[in-house]
């Protein structure tokens, strides 16, 4: 009984439902008027994907405010020589793309965000050679958060020579001194071993170079906002790097173990051997996706949340898009930290795994 | 339709992810009411375990979002 009631009172509010999508049809067919269409228009400008991922991607301006865009230079290799402009020629004062005359005639693809090539007819000219080495927004990122570490530890640097390691550390010095103690007590040593000092260097850099670029991508402003750090260029080069100087400094013990595993039987061997190769190159590829996707999908979480606002065109929405947006923010300062101590701890564990020393009399017995 | 659909997988994501954290925070909890003095360690392999976890989603969640629409 209870159960026919509810079905029926499901089936009137939905006809209700249409009748009322119905009558809002009909009056959208029967005026149409001018300011109706614009609105429609407009509504149908604000695509929430492609004003996210215009603010993922790399791009040859860096937006500083309002209508003021630092252009950054473009710099191309063609097959008539090395072309260095000004990417404000790429664009006119609407921010549409405009072709620019130099050595060939270059003009900026909108879908792709890159530069082409174009043939005498303004069609793109897909063959022509053109290798783009252009200081993009991520590159001008990259050289600013590569001058603030360089700054910070080339002034903490100098405190020791100048102070001794023994006196107690002072500014600057103070604040970096436990991170790079919890580096070396919390990644380093137990993961590498005894011979952990070598590699003190490369997860110093790689840990501070990459919580440093995480935090500038969180930087909604001028020197931060390039989302360099979820760009998958970026940490395939730092996978890359991980990748060499793991298998540079594995011992023999280490390929033994990838190639003829000790202590399984041959048939086992055999099949464990593709596997272990793979292995070796899925770890700095799980490192290269982890980073990229951990980055780049915060600062798309933060830019739907704060595109909520135009998608429901509605000012109190921002009442719960901008508290949901600053909790993500705060998460988000975590994750900036967390995947730097992630990247360094799986490095020294993977370096930890090629420079092990062998112990296979007694991985034997088991 | 495509939207909807990578919709679903990025749901499906959401839920892996769930289930994945909920058994980390259990194991831990479990954990930290067993043996007290071992809570800071125990808070941060757990934090460790569930960036783990929560990047699995988060892949599925890049994929979902590229998998889109581009255009």
């Amino acid at each position: 009984m209870a159960f026919k009631s509810i079905k029926s009172l499901l089936v009137a509010v939905l006809a209700g439902f249409l009748l009322l999508n119905a009558n809002v049809v009909k009056a959208q067919h029967e005026a149409p008027t001018t300011t109706d269409t614009t609105k429609v228009q407009e509504e149908e400008k604000f695509n929430i994907t492609k004003t996210i991922l215009e603010h993922v991607k790399d791009s040859y301006g860096w937006h500083l405010w309002g209508h003021t865009t630092l252009h950054l230079p473009v710099i191309l290799y063609t097959n008539n020589g090395l072309e260095v402009f000004s990417s404000r020629n790429l664009i006119n004062e609407h921010h549409e793309p405009v072709a620019y005359a130099g050595k060939n005639t270059y003009m900026l693809n909108h879908e792709t965000g890159k530069v082409e090539i174009l043939n005498a007819d303004g069609t793109p000219n897909h063959e022509a050679k053109l290798l783009d080495f252009s200081i993009t927004k991520n590159v001008a990122a990259l050289l600013i958060s590569l001058l603030l570490v360089c700054i910070v530890f080339l002034s903490v640097a100098n405190a020791y020579t100048k102070r001794g390691v023994k006196s107690a550390p002072k500014g600057l010095q103070s604040f970096i001194e436990p991170i790079i103690l919890f580096v070396r007590d919390d990644i380093a040593k137990p993961n590498i071993g005894p011979k952990y000092a070598k590699y003190m260097p490369f997860l110093l850099s790689i840990f501070f170079f990459i919580w440093m670029n995480n935090l500038l991508g969180l930087v909604p402003f001028f020197p931060g906002g390039a989302n360099l750090s979820g760009n998958i260029a970026f940490t395939m080069v730092l996978a890359v790097i991980v990748f060499l100087v793991v298998n540079f400094s594995s011992n023999k013990n280490y390929w033994k173990h990838i190639f003829w595993m000790p202590g399984v039987p041959v048939p086992m061997k055999i099949f464990l051997m593709p596997i272990e190769l793979m292995g070796i190159f899925i770890k700095p590829v799980s490192l290269m996706i982890r980073l990229f996707a951990n980055i780049t999908a915060g600062h798309i979480l933060v830019l739907a949340l704060i595109c909520l606002i135009f998608v429901f065109k509605a000012v109190a929405s921002s009442a719960v898009a901008v508290p949901f947006a600053a909790f993500i923010y705060c998460i988000e300062l975590l994750v900036a930290f967390l995947q730097a101590f992630i990247f360094t701890m799986l490095t020294a564990l993977y370096i930890g795994m090629a420079i092990e020393e062998h112990h296979h009399e007694e991985a034997a017995h088991h | 339709m495509v939207g909807s659909i990578a919709a679903i997988g990025a749901g499906l994501a959401a839920i892996g992810a769930g289930i994945g954290i909920g058994q980390i925070g259990k194991g831990a909890t479990e954990g930290i009411a067993r043996q007290p003095e071992a809570a800071n360690d125990i808070r941060s392999t757990m934090i460790i375990a569930a960036a783990f976890v929560e990047a699995v989603a988060l892949f599925a969640v890049v994929v979902a979002f590229l998998g889109n629409d581009l255009k």
